[in-house]
């Protein structure tokens, strides 16, 4: 066999040109419902608490993943393969897949839609969408690890299951197109073998980089 | 690792293990601090401590947890030892550069799993149990069975190692609802699971490159991408309906069957994932 077919990276890092892309989604308001306008106060837009809580923490997050990704497929960075074309596509799929099923699944209890502020990606910029969606989908692996001991029914347990492997999957998708083989490397998994956990407090504190909207976590579960 | 798996079995035997987890929240909590300030390497034994604690003098259900712990490690053995084998070879089999580096890191979690295992057993006062003798042709022992190449065909060895993986993803999730509000155990069985899918996004990349078979990272409908002798350990992903919200055009937005079932994997029952691995085990 080749050598060259062993090398899952498509191109090499290069720097590549600027299109002025920076910016562009700024300000970008993620479509979907606003169901309860009540959840809108002062202190940010509330999450709840227990297991509605988690479900709307999480639908948070997937409203974050699905606008990047969408964004991303509308204005492809420059160089982008039919490859990553198609991969990427996928995962905007899957993510918008995740963020609409946890809308229906909250129903008149899912909190509005989200303000994102992708002011600090470039679109055009193919390192700089492969690290923020690096950044964001060793996040969200994070996120649902640290939040299954605070989820009380075991269908939505599972439910969190079925999302999170797929979630690192596209982890690890991401993070070999930038570094083959960094799919799984001591970054992320320690002596033991073991992915990261986050709070929703350490998440939200990351991700707050990205959501305009202020988000109140204050009722969620804590242990 | 399955410490879903393994709460479940002591389930059978003492339906009241979640209320015990519940009420011992203090001992989680301290866990929890523990874990921030001891050496990462320390864990399993604070693990094995947790699971002594919650049991403690009651020595019949000691004995179960340990009992489900040495299951869930022979598991971990068969992947463990599949990979070193593997690697072994050395260039006849996976080629140097990027193909050996990435199964050397696969293969080193799955040895770190084991260990782990271990020493949580060690730590709950059980004896890990010995490696089985494994036949990785698939045969029960007899050594001639569908997959009897698995060493020397490198397609057939990451063949094997995909469906290891998708399995191995599979089987921890497909005990996640008896182990909920397991507290820091839950989030350790977590914590594996994540990474055994980003061991299985990796190979089936490695599969891709080399056109060993036509797949993504993620699994379509119930496409192994290798034949009908895996065809069990992906039945079921097709899976389109959650909770009975069906993902397929969701509220209008446009998501193929294909894309709805790669979004969510699907989780195994431990009978079919005996039934996976059996022939994998020697008697």
């Amino acid at each position: 066999m080749s050598k060259l077919n062993e090398e899952l990276i498509i191109q090499p890092l290069s720097r590549r040109k600027f299109f002025g892309y920076a910016g562009l989604a700024s300000g970008l308001v993620i479509a979907a419902a606003c169901n309860k306008d009540d959840n809108n106060s002062s202190d940010g837009v509330n999450l709840g608490s227990d297991d509605i809580g988690i479900l709307n923490y999480a639908y948070a997050l997937e409203q974050l993943e699905a606008a990047f990704y969408t964004q991303v497929i509308m204005t492809q960075y420059s160089g982008i393969s039919a490859a990553e074309t198609a991969l990427l596509t996928d995962i905007r799929d899957h993510e918008v897949a995740h963020r609409e099923f946890f809308k229906n699944a909250l129903g008149n209890m899912a909190i509005p839609g989200l303000e994102v502020n992708f002011s600090s990606i470039n679109f055009g910029s193919r390192d700089s969408v492969l690290a923020t969606a690096k950044a964001f989908e060793d996040l969200g692996v994070s996120a649902y690890n640290g939040a299954g001991k605070l989820i009380k029914s075991p269908d939505y347990l599972v439910l969190a299951g079925k999302i999170v492997s797929v979630e690192a999957r596209h982890a690890a998708y991401i993070r070999d197109l930038i570094s083959n083989g960094s799919f799984a490397d001591n970054t992320v998994i320690d002596v033991n073998g073991l992915d990261k956990s986050r709070t929703p407090n350490e998440v939200l504190a990351i991700a707050g980089t990205y959501i305009k909207t202020k988000i109140n976590a204050s009722n969620l579960p804590t242990s | 690792m399955n410490i879903p798996n393994i709460l479940h079995e002591i389930e059978k035997v003492d339906p009241e293990v979640y209320d015990r987890m519940d009420t011992r929240r203090s001992a989680l909590r301290n866990f929890g601090n523990l874990a921030g300030k001891i050496s990462l390497a320390a864990i399993p034994v604070a693990l094995g401590g947790l699971f002594k604690k919650s049991y403690a003098g009651e020595k019949g259900l000691n004995d179960t947890v340990v009992e489900i712990l040495n299951y869930a490690l022979t598991l971990e053995y068969l992947e463990a030892e599949f990979y070193a084998m593997g690697i072994a070879k050395g260039t006849a089999l996976i080629p140097a550069g990027a193909p050996a580096a990435a199964i050397q890191t696969i293969g080193g979690h799955e040895t770190a799993h084991v260990n782990f295992l271990r020493t949580a057993i060690t730590g709950a006062g059980g004896a890990p149990v010995a490696k089985p003798k494994f036949d990785f042709s698939g045969a029960k022992g007899a050594g001639n069975g569908p997959f009897k190449d698995v060493f020397t065909s490198y397609a057939l060895f990451l063949a094997v190692a995909q469906t290891f993986e998708d399995t191995g993803v599979r089987a921890y999730k497909g005990r996640a609802a008896e182990i909920v509000k397991g507290g820091d155990v839950l989030t350790a069985a977590l914590n594996i699971h994540s990474v055994e899918a980003r061991h299985a996004a990796h190979i089936r990349q490695m599969r891709k490159a080399n056109a060993f078979g036509d797949v993504k990272p993620w699994i379509t409908g119930k496409d192994s991408g290798i034949g009908p002798s895996v065809q069990a350990s992906y039945n079921g992903e097709e899976l389109t309906n959650q909770a009975g919200i069906e993902i397929v055009n969701i509220n209008g937005k446009s998501i193929s069957a294909n894309a709805a079932s790669e979004a969510f994997d699907e989780p195994l029952t431990k009978a079919q994932v005996l039934a996976i691995v059996d022939p994998f085990i020697a008697p």
